[in-house]
Parts: structure tokens; C-alpha cells; sequence
């Protein structure tokens, strides 16, 4: 159970990431502290882990940049609930371990500080007693998931136990 | 309900017997295409601790991006993919000279009709022209396919264009795409399968329908497709005929693998687009959404035409640019790099006369490949250049110079700009 933070249509990688920060911040809790800095101020310091954003369409489009990913789950959101994501961000975030649905009924519905539980085994979520099914993630998206990233869990998937840290920059 | 091409296509990739837009779906690439780009991945591919490559037999690789090798850090680069591919046993190298990689697997017909082709590179929906599924991954996604034969990938919803009537006297493809894009925007297609289709198309040499999915790349597109016809089955049919690497297949075995939309399937929108409308079209620095009527930009002076890519570099194009300066001078101050998208365009282009043409009237000739279009070599530009170019891409920088400007256009836009050492239009330059 967590609480919801919504907002509108079109939030892009910068408004969640700015990309002054890109080169400078490593460290996951700074990375965290500037979680949605130019949307909402007040988000970084008052989210708590488990809670849920819920966002209109196109969340995340723009630059390939995967903080925009990691910085809502190092402060441990625990999923995006959007109308569309932008291409790269649901890539970038489904690789990196972040839960991310789409599920229009379920954002017209949501305000922010509701009540919201994400029943990913049967692929419903519930919000002010109602429940809103959204399309199944496939078993591989699944496990991905459970790892924690795309890396580690191809690890698992092929019994490596390997610790080795991989970083990559975008594709071209 | 019936399905749209991206459902049926990721669908069979995943072997499903159906698949809905939005599902994610775990699929199997037929080919997975990687370039100059290749020792980087197998650098991410050895950290995840993999030995072997679970895909050989479906890795095609080319050595493109910057070949013949500029600097000596460029030429171990291409060391470490050759070797990489020895030891794994990749089964396609292409090596340097022969071209983009996304012309010479259409050449080689290593991909063919309904199958799935996923690469490291942003212009992979190029093969939709040919009715084949194409997208563009990042590189621990490639280094993932490798590893495993497989990666995760959402169905896209789907958008229809058709393109209604003829293009005009001189409007090529290239001018459609350009106007589209301009249109729409540059995130007019973003993150969908956009299916094209329409007698302006049907119409079209094949080497015109490769522009189209390619450009689509600009608007944002997960994958683009045209219907595949008779002309496709049939280029197909004899190239894996001809091809040492292939089986020989039939022009009705590659025709019953194509995937073609159900007439109920379902589009999240449809456009249609009146090709008599479309002007000659210039996408202005440093957007190609940024795309304006020729007329408007004519007189804008250039210091470097350049016609190539994997966007205009093909025979069609090379003998357009031929045609216009046939008798003529490149302007003085201004010169013209002529690179071909592979050496079967090149070898084409020298037996009908055309590399003479453009020699004589002062073009340079480049090694087939990518060239100056990504700003590694060949013909990068100085501070305070102009650049007219046949390519894709106009952002900033992209050429080499971040206070370079690239303009976008047809090779017979650009041809016709060279003699004139100013943007030109290539029917009043004349033939
Ligand atoms: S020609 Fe340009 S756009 Fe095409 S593959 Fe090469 S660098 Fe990319």
C-alpha cells in the first residue's frame, strides 16, 4: 500500500532528472534528492518508499538518460502508473528494475495522496476500493523485474554469478 | 478484431499464436544487426560473464561507421570486432568497403518479409521497406540478445498513413518524409509502428521505399513497414539466389511469409497525406521536424553538398546527382562528396558512367560507408560551415562541428546546390 503523487501529460526526462546533473551526481542518495526537483519540489523529500506516481501521457519522453529511471527507485517508488511512457523510458525502466503500467481508467481515477496496492501476480491494481486490471508484463519483463535490471537477471537466467557492475552509456 | 502488422510480426517473433498492443512479449530476433559499435557491446557481453554467444548463426555485423579506420584507436577497434568474431563464430562480416550496414543486409538478403531484425542502431526500422519488422536497441539490450537469443519487447500501438495520388515532377520520397515530419513533428510517431501504404507508394522504385522507413526514425517510430509487393518478392527472390551465404528461396516462399495488416485491425490514428501537395522539401538546422518548402531556403550558400547514407546513397540517387551536373562545374567554394551506400551501388555507378559524370564536373568519390554522416571522418565540417546533405539527421554537432549548420534534402536538391554553390532547385538548374 502507498500513496499516490499525480501529475499531468507530457512530463519529459528533464523535469524528473535535470541534465545539469547527469555528469556530476553518482551517489544513489543524491541521485534520489533530485527526484523531480523542476516538477515538484516537494517530492524528493516527502515521497516514502512504496509510494506510487501516476502520471498522463508520454511520462518520461526525451533524452535516453536512465537517472530518470533510477532516481524514483533509489527513493524507492515502487512503480509508475502512466497513460504511455516515452520509448526509451519504458525500456530504460523495465531494464533497470522499475515497475512501470500503463492503465488510463486507473490515472483518470487517481488523485494524489490516495490509497493505491499493485497486485502484479494478477495484474490489477486497486485505488479507492476500485479495482483497474492492466494489460499482463510477460514472464521474462516479470523477471526482469524480480532481479532488480536486465543485467542481473540474464545472470540469473544463465546461473552466472558474476558481481561484476556494468555500466552503459545510451544507444546511438 | 483483427491485428495490425506490429501484433501479427511480434506475435510470430514471440511464437504466439496472437499478440494485443501493449502486451509485452518475449521475441526472437531473426537477425541481430550490430557495426562499429560491436567491440563495445562484447565488452558489456563478457562483463554479464557469458562465454559464448547463444545466437551466432544470426549475428550480422559491418564495419561502417568509421572505415577505412581514421586513427590508429579506430583500427583497434575493427581489430577487436574481427577477432571477437572468429572466436565466436559469428557468421556475417561485413568488412570495410562494403558498405551501410543497412543497405548491404537488404543486398545480401539476409533479412526477408515478416521476420524480426533488432540492432544497435537507431535507423534499424530501415527494413520495413521490404514488409520486415525493424527496431533499434541499446547496447546492454544487444549484449542481453546475444546472451540469451532474446529480449523483451512491448507491442506498439499502430498508426495508418496513406499517401494518396503522385508525387510531383522532381518530389521524391526523401521530399515526402521530410514534409511528414514537418507535419507531424518529430515525436509524431514516437513509440509506434507506423504502417504506410497508397498508390504514391505503390508507385515508387524500391529504392525510393527505403528512404520512407528509414526517415521514420526522425519521427520517433518504434518500427515503420510498407506493404511488400511482387517488386519486393522478386528483388528478394534473386538476390538469395545469388547470395553465398543464403539458400536460395523462391519468389512465392518469401511471399507466404509476409505479414500483412487484417482490414479490422486497429489504429490509434490515420493520416492520410495528398502526394500532389508535396513540395521539395529542406529540413533547416538542427531539427529534421524543422522542415521547410525549398523555395523558402533557395539561395542559402553552402560550403559542402554531400550525397550518401544509408538514406540517399543508392544507385537511383547517384544517378539523379549524375544527371544534374552532367557538363557542369561544382561551384567554386563549395564542394561535393559523393559516397556510396555500398560497393555494388559504387561498382553500378562506375559501369553506367556515373562516377565519370560526377568526377568530371569535380565531385569527390568515398569509400562506401557511412562517411561524414555522423561526423567520424571523410568530410567533417569546419566552425561556420554549411553543409547541404543527403542524410537523415540534422542535430547539432551531428557532423562533427557544433557551429556547423546541416541542412537535409533529395540527392538531386543537393546535386543541383553544389553547381549552384547556394541551395538550388534542381529543375531550374536543369538536367
Ligand atoms: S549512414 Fe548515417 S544514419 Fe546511416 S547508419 Fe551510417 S551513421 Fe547511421
Amino acid at each position: 500500500m502507498g500513496k499516490v503523487w499525480k501529475y499531468g501529460d507530457g512530463v519529459n526526462t528533464d523535469l524528473i532528472f535535470a541534465g545539469k546533473h547527469t555528469y556530476t551526481l553518482r551517489e544513489p542518495e543524491e541521485i534520489a534528492a533530485r527526484a523531480l526537483e523542476d516538477l515538484d519540489p516537494n517530492f524528493a523529500a516527502a515521497a516514502r518508499p512504496g509510494d506510487v506516481i501516476v502520471a498522463g501521457r508520454n511520462w518520461g519522453n526525451g533524452s535516453s538518460r536512465e537517472q530518470a529511471v533510477t532516481c524514483l527507485k533509489y527513493k524507492g517508488i515502487t512503480a509508475v502508473v502512466a497513460k504511455s511512457f516515452g520509448r526509451i523510458y519504458f525500456r530504460n525502466g523495465i531494464n533497470q528494475g522499475l515497475l512501470l503500467i500503463t492503465c488510463p481508467e486507473a490515472v483518470d481515477a487517481a488523485q494524489s495522496g490516495d490509497e493505491i496496492e499493485i497486485d502484479l501476480p494478477n495484474s490489477v491494481l486497486r485505488l479507492n476500493g476500485r479495482a483497474f486490471p492492466f494489460p499482463p508484463l510477460s514472464s521474462t519483463a516479470l523477471g526482469i523485474l524480480e532481479a532488480g535490471g536486465l543485467i542481473p537477471h540474464i545472470r540469473k537466467k544463465l546461473g552466472i554469478t558474476s558481481t561484476e557492475a556494468v555500466t552503459v552509456g545510451g544507444g546511438e | 478484431m483483427g491485428y495490425t502488422f506490429a501484433e501479427k510480426a511480434l506475435a510470430r517473433a514471440a511464437g504466439l499464436p496472437t499478440a494485443v498492443a501493449g502486451q509485452v512479449v518475449d521475441a526472437r530476433p531473426d537477425i541481430a544487426l550490430s557495426h562499429d559499435n560491436t567491440a563495445a557491446i562484447a565488452k558489456i557481453f563478457r562483463a554479464i560473464g557469458v562465454e559464448r554467444v547463444a545466437i551466432p548463426e544470426k549475428m550480422a555485423i559491418t564495419l561502417d561507421h568509421a572505415a577505412p579506420a581514421p586513427t590508429p584507436r579506430h583500427a583497434l577497434n575493427h581489430a577487436e570486432i574481427r577477432e571477437f568474431v572468429k572466436e565466436q563464430g559469428i557468421k556475417y562480416l561485413f568488412e570495410v568497403g562494403r558498405g551501410i550496414c543497412h543497405q548491404v543486409f537488404s543486398e545480401e538478403a539476409i533479412i526477408l518479409p515478416g521476420q524480426l531484425i533488432l540492432g544497435s542502431d537507431s535507423h534499424t526500422p530501415h527494413f520495413g521497406w521490404m514488409g520486415a519488422f525493424g527496431a533499434g536497441v541499446g547496447r546492454s539490450e544487444m549484449a542481453a540478445i546475444w546472451a540469451t537469443g532474446e529480449l523483451w519487447l512491448r507491442v506498439p500501438e499502430s498508426i495508418r498513413v496513406i499517401v494518396t495520388g503522385k508525387l510531383g515532377r522532381g518530389v521524391t520520397s526523401k521530399d515526402l518524409c521530410l514534409a511528414i515530419i514537418g507535419r507531424f513533428g518529430a515525436d509524431g510517431g514516437l513509440y509506434k509502428s507506423v504502417e504506410l501504404s497508397g498508390p504514391a507508394i505503390e508507385a515508387m522504385s524500391l529504392e525510393s521505399r527505403m528512404v520512407i522507413p528509414n526517415m521514420m526514425a526522425e519521427f520517433g517510430v518504434k518500427n515503420a513497414c510498407l506493404p511488400p509487393d511482387e517488386k519486393v518478392f522478386e528483388y528478394l527472390a534473386k538476390r538469395t539466389s545469388n547470395s553465398k551465404s543464403q539458400t536460395p528461396k523462391t519468389k512465392t516462399e518469401i511471399e507466404s511469409n509476409a505479414i500483412h495488416p487484417d482490414a479490422d485491425a486497429r489504429y490509434e490514428n490515420e493520416y492520410t497525406v495528398d502526394a500532389d501537395s508535396v513540395e521539395l522539401t529542406v529540413a533547416c538546422p538542427h531539427t529534421v521536424d524543422n522542415a521547410r518548402p525549398l523555395r523558402e531556403v533557395k539561395g542559402t550558400p553552402i560550403h559542402q553538398a554531400f550525397i550518401g547514407t544509408c538514406t540517399n546513397g543508392r544507385l537511383e540517387d547517384i544517378a539523379a546527382a549524375a544527371e544534374i551536373v552532367q557538363g557542369k562545374r561544382v561551384a567554386n567554394g563549395c564542394r561535393l562528396l559523393v559516397i556510396p551506400a555500398s560497393s555494388e551501388v559504387m561498382m553500378d555507378a562506375l559501369r553506367l558512367g556515373h562516377l565519370q559524370t560526377l568526377m568530371e564536373a569535380g565531385a569527390v568519390i568515398g569509400t562506401p560507408g557511412c562517411g561524414p554522416c555522423m561526423g567520424n571522418h571523410m568530410g567533417v565540417l569546419a566552425p561556420g560551415e554549411v553543409c547541404l546533405s543527403t542524410a537523415n539527421r540534422n542535430f547539432r554537432g551531428r557532423m562533427g562541428q557544433t557551429d556547423a549548420e546541416i541542412y537535409l534534402a533529395s540527392p538531386a536538391v543537393v546535386a543541383a546546390s553544389a553547381v549552384a554553390g547556394m541551395i538550388a532547385d534542381p529543375r531550374e538548374v536543369g538536367g
